[in-house]
């Protein structure tokens, strides 16, 4: 490889990545929108309409404003965490998005095979997920520390222990799926769900899909799993201390986390890029992606108007006493289901309706 | 080449963060710098071809036990200065664990077991090769009674944990959500005639 070649290359990189992150960081505006227009029109009321049409303008004025505010730091915070925080809270999260599959495209026949849309398409990619959005956790603890503050400690202690008691529930759900699909590839699980609804994995894997939509709302602090910044009791959280930019960041990190729960749903889930049925595949399969994402997003929004916030043990109860057993017993149903036919012959009929979901078999 | 460049300095990051885990001040940044540590380690998984094991590496300690770890250590009040005293006292033992293990890696390096003949990877295996589907495979079949005992070994350590620390208060209230939820209004209303 001479000279040209790596630049060429690191160049085709550079796009990729912005060809992510630029779309990613818009849809994070534009869900903030979204989320106040249909909150509004849940609550029947306007909500934003005053920033250009239809107040579509509105999430980048909301930007400038915050841009253009001061950031204040505590006299007694760790500076440099302080600062830090936020950084490392928001670079996980558009991490994430660097496995994510969003189609496969031979590029109007430009390629004879089509090629996978993701800027890495690891055959680790379910754990590459896993393991980076597991460190977000360290922005919001250094946060909740650095501010040197009683009420942001809290909101960063109650953050932790929520993350990983749903991360377990949120693993437990995608074995069922790697059991199902027989790699750890985003590509290839999707793959595997190739040929219309009856083969997308919500249908064998109901339970585990109500699980990792819910885990992933509390995963990333949603509401009605919120109580990092529950307002009533602990003002704003992990992020009382922070105005402007710096606030910013975390509420975009946060979105960010949504938007990608919602894809990783639709993608173990949903089928991917796959369309339901076999007569639009006329339609991009990026479009369909993106619009099984945006209908999770729109799920996500309707909880928040709809649900009151849990209380604490409620929500520790729903993770480690509901979710957790019903994960474990799901993975032996589906691990017996696929070996029974080798048990005894009169069980066969398990593992051939399993078989149906098993490309690998 | 470029791998070399990379072994450098995934391996460089590493001792310079395991030295920053012992020499700075401040506990957070300790377990910052270990947290860099890990990372660095499972980049020398990466290039070598050990794409899950460098996942699950940062997927445990980093997502998991290192959260934990920074968990107790915020909630800890570290006085610096008792700290910097008494190191005196600990420098014999600390002396010579230290002298111990130089001796060992001396000791391995020179010999001939890790000779770079023997032990170098000579090619890298091809992409059509999964690092995740081979360790499965020998972990299930050649190693599954050692990989058993150490999965109980770890459940029987998990129950215990639970045992030790879980107490029952007789003066708590607690819920019964399936009671609560099966109550009908039968169970609370009462018609009285007046």
């Amino acid at each position: 490889m001479d000279f040209l070649d790596m630049v060429l290359q690191v160049l085709i990189w550079a796009l990729e990545i912005v060809a992510i992150v630029l779309p990613v960081a818009l849809a994070v505006a534009y869900t903030t929108y979204a989320e106040r227009r249909v909150i509004g029109w849940i609550q029947v009321r306007q909500g934003c309409n005053r920033v250009g049409p239809y107040g579509l303008l509105q999430p980048l004025a909301d930007g400038l404003k915050l841009f253009m505010k001061e950031t204040i730091i505590p006299a007694k915070a760790n500076k440099f965490l302080f600062v830090a925080a936020p950084v490392m809270a928001l670079t996980p999260a558009l991490l994430a998005f660097a496995v994510v599959p969003f189609g496969e495209t031979s590029l109007f026949g430009f390629w004879d095979e089509p090629h996978v849309m993701a800027i890495a398409d690891l055959n680790v990619g379910i754990l590459y997920v896993m393991a980076i959005s597991s460190l977000a956790i360290y922005g919001i603890l250094m946060a909740g520390w650095a501010s040197n503050s009683k009420y942001a400690l809290i909101g960063a202690i109650r953050a932790t222990s929520q993350m990983i008691s749903y991360e377990i529930a949120m693993g437990f759900s995608i074995v069922c799926v790697l059991i199902l699909a027989g790699s750890l590839g985003l590509s290839d699980i999707v793959n595997a769900q190739a040929g219309g609804i009856l083969h997308w994995y919500f249908i064998p894997l109901f339970p585990m899909f109500i699980v990792y939509f819910i885990s992933g709302a509390a995963e990333t602090n949603r509401s009605p799993f919120d109580l990092p910044e529950g307002e009533a009791e602990l003002v704003a959280g992990f992020f009382v201390e922070y105005s402007g930019m710096w606030f910013a960041i975390f509420a975009l990190a946060e979105y960010a986390a949504m938007i990608l729960i919602a894809l990783m749903t639709s993608i173990l889930f949903l089928g991917g890029w796959y369309p339901p049925f076999e007569f639009l595949d006329f339609i991009p399969g990026t479009v369909w992606l993106l619009l099984k994402t945006s209908v999770l997003i729109f799920v996500f929004i309707w909880f928040r108007a709809t649900f009151p916030r849990y209380r604490y043990d409620q929500l520790m109860r729903l993770g480690w006493k509901v979710f957790l057993p019903w994960t474990l017993a799901w993975i032996a149903v589906i691990g017996i289901c696929t070996y029974a036919g080798q048990i005894s012959e009169s069980l066969s009929f398990l593992s051939d309706a399993i078989g149906f979901y098993q490309p690998w078999r | 080449m470029i791998e070399i460049g990379f072994f450098y300095l995934f391996s460089g990051l590493a001792v310079f963060s395991a030295l920053g885990v012992i020499l700075s001040g401040n506990t957070m940044y300790s377990v910052m710098w270990l947290i860099l540590c890990f990372f660095n380690a499972s980049g020398l998984f990466f290039l070598l071809d050990a794409e899950f094991l460098g996942i699950v590496l940062i997927l445990i300690y980093v997502g998991a036990v290192m959260v934990l770890f920074m968990f107790v250590i915020m909630m800890l009040e570290v006085n610096k200065a008792a700290k910097r005293e008494g190191w005196l006292q600990y420098l014999p033992v600390g002396g010579m664990i230290t002298l111990i293990l130089f001796i060992e890696l001396v000791a391995a390096s020179t010999s001939g077991i890790f000779t770079s003949d023997k032990m170098m990877m000579m090619s890298h295996a091809g992409a059509e090769v999964n690092n995740t589907v081979e360790i499965g495979k020998i972990l299930y079949t050649e190693y599954l009674l050692g990989f058993e005992i150490a999965a109980i070994i770890l459940l029987v350590a998990l129950v215990g944990s639970i045992v030790l620390t879980i107490r029952e208060r007789k003066d708590a209230k607690y819920q019964n959500i399936s009671q609560q939820v099966k109550v009908r209004k039968e169970d609370r209303l009462r018609k009285v005639s007046m």
